[in-house]
């Protein structure tokens, strides 16, 4: 449930980029200087950081830290393969 | 000459830090040391440092040139779909990157992709597509710097010697100071331009009567208050934009940069921060650019707008050669030098000069990431680190260090202006084709090394197609479109004034559906990797 959740966040934020209803306009202008299309992606950018910071709390791919600290270091150099 | 002259101190004080404060570390170490700093950045150097890497000439002086002909779209198009999937690209590739690094020594990718697919010659024509498209990058910082050095010494330092302090200056802390010099410069750099950017913009506002002002005066001309909204840009063109930031985690300097962590929850600030950082760069990059449209009381943008305004006019009287000239007169690339020139006092123009040079010389990661490919890919792979010893195989990597530097000034020299386009057309185009290889190799069992060459295959054709496609149509006058290739009345593939268009998208949006289905279509009908090595990457 929580990854469907969190994926069906990022689908919604990924399409609210396409902002089309305010394509062509002008105003308001936020805070007396700011066109409204700006101002959208300027929030735009906020929100994409509250979403990094959910994913991070609520989806972060521990394991594989904890993995990678107990594998010991194998020699695989790929150096060896040969071939196509 | 002040602002050159700080921004020649600040030149200084990058060598040092680069050269000398980490020399010490950087001598001794062996290809890990030089290469990755012995996977040991910390948080902070981390964040910033991973950010500076991505701030470039492209960033500060494309983005400004680009608002300033084409309006706020600019934040849109790479600023806030930046902001998100970059960080996105970091948190779902980077953990797992820098995992794989920890547990099988990888120092770049080809190296990941030689194991998970079992495969040696197909990483090398890995190895090279990546690093053919590394090269514009780096060329356009080049640019950037002789556009920078020309524009703060009132053109008293000529544009050749610009680029070459800048290739110099770089390839000398790179050459010694490997990734641990090269990611202290980068958050020195980074945190200079934050605290000085900002400064840019008070002053900026204040000197031309607050940016109300300034709306206001864009808004009294149709010509100028178009730049306020998106009617410039197609909603498509928009849309398909939005695929160029998944390029970022493709960049070998990133993926490579992924592997200096100390520990994989440095990824997680920098995941949340990045957002922040994209918003206080390119934010007030874009505001600037559009803003310079009302700021005709600077005599070199109001050069630049009546070359704008004649190529309008009187487009269809001009000779090629005369449009030509006219096209890099309004370029807009230094418009936010000249506004600092014309109105920051003279010890903060160069102040700011130099946070500017800070950004247009991140080409140090991608020619540090460029000579680790080689090294590691080519030199070591080919048997060189076996013969030669590990002493050897560093000292090749600098040594090509050098080589990058100097070819990339060889090619500044001669390439056109228009550092937006050059960078968006080619690499980050490439680079987002290239995306499949990243996903398949850590996310699907069944894609194989044959699928990897379909995916490099098919990138190459697309870009020579394009470059070719450009390079024999001309650049139609702004605004309109030249149908290449038409079926039953509707225009496939059109030739535009910033590049191509295929069905009103952006070439990278079928070279990216295609590249994905043939990595898929071909994975399917070839032999998969042995059980052994799909265990490695995926458990039993």
């Amino acid at each position: 449930m929580k990854r469907w959740l969190l994926t069906a966040a990022v689908v919604a934020v990924y399409l609210l980029h396409q902002d089309v209803w305010f394509w062509n306009t002008t105003h308001p202008l936020v805070f007396g200087f700011l066109p409204i299309g700006l101002f959208y992606h300027a929030t735009y950018s906020l929100v994409a950081a509250v979403l990094m910071w959910v994913l991070v709390r609520y989806a972060w791919p521990s394991h594989l830290e904890h993995e990678a600290e107990a594998t010991v270091l194998v020699d695989q150099s790929p150096s060896s393969r040969t071939g196509l | 000459m002040i602002p050159a002259l700080v921004v020649f101190a600040y030149l200084g004080v990058v060598l040092y830090i680069g050269i000398f404060a980490f020399r010490h570390t950087a001598s001794g170490e062996g290809a890990e040391g030089y290469f990755l700093a012995n996977r040991s950045l910390g948080q902070y150097v981390f964040l910033l440092s991973l950010f500076g890497t991505n701030m470039t000439a492209f960033t500060i002086l494309g983005s400004a040139g680009h608002a300033f002909a084409n309006g706020i779209v600019t934040f849109g198009l790479m600023g806030s779909s930046s902001a998100l999937l970059i960080p996105m690209g970091l948190y779902l590739f980077g953990p797992r990157v820098w995992a794989l690094g920890k547990r099988y020594g990888f120092i770049t990718p080809v190296q990941m992709y030689r194991d998970r697919w079992e495969c040696g010659h197909i990483g090398t024509a890995i190895f090279a597509i990546q690093a053919i498209l590394l090269v514009p990058y780096i060329v356009i910082a080049v640019m950037g710097g002789g556009t920078t050095l020309n524009a703060v010494s009132d053109g008293v330092i000529p544009y050749w010697f610009g680029g070459a302090v800048v290739a110099i200056v770089v390839m000398s802390y790179v050459f010694f100071g490997g990734m641990r010099g090269t990611a202290w410069v980068n958050t020195f750099q980074t945190a200079l331009f934050l605290t000085f950017g900002a400064a840019a913009v008070i002053f900026i506002g204040v000197s031309i009567g607050g940016f109300p002002q300034a709306m206001q005066r864009l808004l009294e001309s149709a010509e100028t208050a178009s730049l306020l909204t998106r009617e410039r840009v197609a909603p498509r063109f928009f849309f398909s934009y939005m695929l160029i930031p998944l390029s970022t985690i493709m960049f070998p300097h990133i993926s490579i940069f992924c592997l200096t962590a100390r520990r994989m929850g440095q990824f997680k600030k920098t995941v949340i921060f990045y957002p922040l950082c994209i918003l206080a760069i390119w934010l007030p990059c874009t505001f600037l650019g559009v803003s310079a449209n009302a700021m005709r009381d600077v005599p070199g943008i109001e050069a630049k707008l009546v070359a704008r305004e004649t190529l309008a006019t009187e487009r269809e009287t001009l000779s090629m050669a005369e449009a030509t000239e006219l096209q890099s007169e309004a370029s807009g690339d230094d418009v936010i030098i000249l506004m600092l020139d014309h109105y920051a006092p003279l010890w903060l123009a160069g102040l700011l000069g130099a946070g500017i040079m800070a950004a247009v010389m991140a080409s140090d990661s991608q020619i540090l990431a460029l000579s680790t490919m080689f090294t590691e890919d080519v030199f070591a792979y080919y048997g060189g680190a076996a013969r030669f010893g590990p002493a050897v195989q560093v000292q090749t990597g600098r040594l090509f260090v050098i080589v990058i530097a100097m070819v990339a000034y060889a090619i500044a020299l001669e390439a056109p202006p228009g550092i937006f386009g050059l960078a968006v057309q080619y690499a980050f185009s490439g680079y987002t084709t290239l995306l499949p290889l990243l996903v398949a190799a850590l996310f699907w069992k069944d894609s194989t090394k044959w699928g990897a060459l379909a995916v490099v295959i098919w990138t190459a054709v697309t870009l020579i197609a394009t470059a070719v496609l450009q390079a024999t149509v001309p650049v139609p006058p702004p605004g309109t479109i030249v149908p290449v290739w038409t079926v039953a009345g509707v225009d496939v593939i059109s030739r535009t004034t910033s590049g191509t268009d295929v069905l009103g998208y952006m070439p990278v949006l079928p070279m990216l559906i295609v590249s994905t289905s043939l990595m898929v279509g071909v994975s399917w009908l070839t032999p998969k990797p042995t059980r052994t090595t799909l265990s490695r990457y995926f458990g039993n």
